[in-house]
């Protein structure tokens, strides 16, 4: 197991080339070659997590072995956290390429479009197991300068500024992020995670760090796009083509932007009361102001992109209030539980989101608009895009049998227990919000008397974009069983275990 | 695209060559000397380019350079990859291992795989940066006057 880790990142890096060469001569190569790796690489991801028990699994690249227990090589390592964002990256991975087969075929260059897609899973993979800064930095610059080709995919114009903008951005974000990490080996004299955590056991200099910690929290903050960083996210989330939408929306900004900074936050820097309030408050704001930036959004992809901000909004926020209690030192066992509902709140928005997206794509597919006020009467034509983006509206919305209910429930429960009751009301009123606007989008898109009386004119869609929007759809019902106490000790105990626990992480690296 | 003056052209056709056997002595000694794979693909480049905005080239030739050039490209990626993997393969089961004999330290055929590396590294970096240059010609090409 351990020594098979670097396959995450090889198997897709390797495809990507296969499929510039052989996908050039042989026809319909790279779309059921790229869904094949995927279909691998998720089935390799669950097999990872369910072989893991609990412990972590480290692969040190190239063999290079600690020199008086000084780490020297890359270290890739797999635990509780990471493996939850692993299996979620593949499997949404694999349905987005499932649904590319045939939604693809309308852009020229899908060879491109597949060799791209492997290569910004291959650099996600890396960004999410290296357990080394440096790597990790590397890997973020191969998944984000893919990404901002797959943006710009349409070649239209407004695919082209909104990518633009999105590099303009990003490359901020690279620049503040190398910038941060510059600072730490400066310090530290050390790249490894673990191995920088040990070094601040000796002494932690807290007007330094904190200036690093700002640094590194507004360059990941700006890939997670947090309200303040957010201008990028709604542009180039509605203009990229739509399984890379859901990508990018469902995926991309949790494991380059979230997954680290809470990696970050917790396993390496000392946390701060203050560092946590920060945090707490950004998550608030984005919460808060997301929802109020989509609810009067006409486009489609648009309403869903500023809902990305305010659901990670919710994670970051609930993640926050678990690192104030670690912080003060105080009831372990809240701070345990409003950690798990960011983890458990940010695997059922990787399954809706990624679902919502399809939906939108399906929706444009057939009738070649992403307005609001040009559609209507879809449920009667498009039966299955119907039903399943009513089962995502409701998970998003947080409606009781499907996952986002249980997963907002326990943050909600969460900040009521930790005494944060302005947090906890305003939680429950974006969720109000996010309902309303999930209902416009339902029945204008659905419900409403057609724009254009011929009905008829409008099909399904094709059967492998209906597949992976029903299993989609299948995941976000069956997610909710992570609610099982069960379940939930055997999936996101390990994780949060892994976060809170100061030591536990840096000495089963250095220990191996 | 059009060609330059016979001077250029001959000035081209004597150093180029030179160019060219620099950017492999320093590919192939990058295990011993400063420089190595991407220094050396980088010169490689440098003399390809040279030839191409000294001669000049017809339009369609240029654009089957460019789908030659990123074949070779994604050989080169593909080779070193599978290097990484024949270290996973024939040793102890470890990533990039260097599973070839490492021979004496100062001579040019030792230190394992890692020549093998440069090499393919010194290939993808000189095609990729000269797909760069053949994109950026044909963008002029084809964008109206």
């Amino acid at each position: 197991m351990n020594s098979l880790l670097p396959l995450f990142v090889v198997v897709p890096l390797a495809s990507t080339f296969l499929i510039m060469i052989i996908g050039r001569f042989v026809k319909d190569f790279n779309k059921y070659f790229t869904a094949a790796v995927l279909l691998f690489l998720a089935v390799f991801s669950y097999y990872s997590l369910a072989s893991l028990h609990g412990g972590l699994a480290l692969c040190k690249v190239g063999g290079w072995e600690p020199v008086n227990k000084v780490p020297i090589g890359i270290y890739i390592a797999l635990d509780g956290f990471n493996a939850i964002v692993i299996c979620i990256i593949n499997s949404v991975g694999f349905l987005a390429a499932i649904y590319s087969i045939s939604y693809v075929k309308r852009y020229t260059g899908e060879n491109y479009f597949y060799a791209l897609f492997c290569l910004m899973i291959g650099g996600m993979n890396g960004v999410v197991l290296s357990a080394d800064l440096f790597n990790i930095f590397v890997f973020l610059e191969i998944s984000v300068i893919s990404s901002y080709a797959l943006v710009a995919f349409g070649v239209g114009k407004n695919e082209l500024e909104a990518s633009f903008k999105y590099q303009v951005l990003g490359s901020l974000a690279s620049f503040l992020i190398l910038f941060g990490i510059g600072f730490i080996y400066w310090k530290a004299k050390t790249l490894n995670i673990a191995d920088i955590r040990e070094a601040f056991k000796s002494g932690y200099d807290r007007p330094y760090y904190l200036f690093v910690e700002l640094l590194i929290l507004s360059g990941f903050g700006l890939k997670a796009a947090v309200i303040p960083f957010h201008a990028w996210l709604p542009d180039a989330h509605s203009s990229a083509p739509s399984p890379i939408s859901a990508m990018l929306s469902g995926v991309f900004i949790k494991a380059v932007g979230i997954y680290v900074i809470i990696r970050l936050f917790f396993n390496m820097f000392v946390i701060t009361e203050g560092m946590a309030i920060l945090i707490t408050t950004l998550g608030t704001m984005s919460m808060v102001v997301g929802v109020f930036l989509a609810i009067g959004q006409w486009d489609i992809k648009r309403l869903l992109a500023y809902h990305s901000i305010s659901q990670m909004g919710y994670v970051i926020m609930s993640v926050g209030i678990g690192m104030i209690l670690v912080a003060r030192g105080v009831r372990h066992e809240i701070a345990v539980l409003a950690i798990s509902g960011g983890i458990f709140h940010l695997i059922n928005h990787a399954a809706f989101k990624g679902l919502l997206f399809l939906n939108a794509g399906a929706i444009e597919y057939t009738t070649g608009t992403r307005n609001l006020k040009e559609m209507g009467g879809l449920a009667r034509s498009m039966p299955a895009t119907s039903a399943t983006s009513f089962v995502a509206s409701m998970s998003i919305s947080g409606i009781p049998p499907f996952n986002g209910f249980f997963s907002k429930l326990i943050i909600i429960i969460a900040a009521v227990m930790a005494r944060f009751y302005l947090l906890a009301a305003l939680a429950v009123v974006v969720s109000i919000i996010t309902l309303a606007s999930f209902l416009k989008f339902q029945r204008y898109a659905f419900y409403n008397k057609p724009h254009d009386t011929d009905d008829r004119k409008f099909r399904e869609v094709p059967f492998p974009m209906v597949l992976s929007m029903a299993a989609l759809s299948v995941i976000c019902l069956l997610l909710s069983l992570l609610a099982i106490p069960a379940v939930r000790d055997a999936v996101l105990t390990p994780a949060v275990d892994i976060l809170t626990s100061t030591v536990q992480y840096s000495t089963s690296i250095l220990g191996q | 695209m059009k060609g330059m003056s016979i001077i250029v052209k001959k000035t081209a056709q004597l150093i180029s060559g030179m160019i060219f056997i620099y950017g492999i002595y320093v590919i192939v000694h990058g295990h011993l000397t400063p420089g190595g794979g991407f220094a050396g693909g980088v010169i490689l480049a440098g003399s390809l380019i040279l030839v191409t905005l000294a001669y000049g080239e017809e339009f369609f030739k240029l654009v089957r350079e460019e789908m030659g050039t990123t074949i070779v490209e994604s050989l080169a990626t593909i080779s070193v990859i599978l290097i990484a993997v024949g270290g996973f393969l024939f040793g102890s089961k470890i990533f990039f291992n260097n599973f070839l004999p490492r021979g004496t330290v100062g001579e040019l055929v030792s230190a394992g795989v890692l020549p093998l590396y440069n090499i393919f590294v010194g290939t993808e970096v000189a095609s990729s940066i000269f797909i760069i240059f053949l994109s950026l010609i044909i963008f002029k090409e084809e964008s109206p006057k």
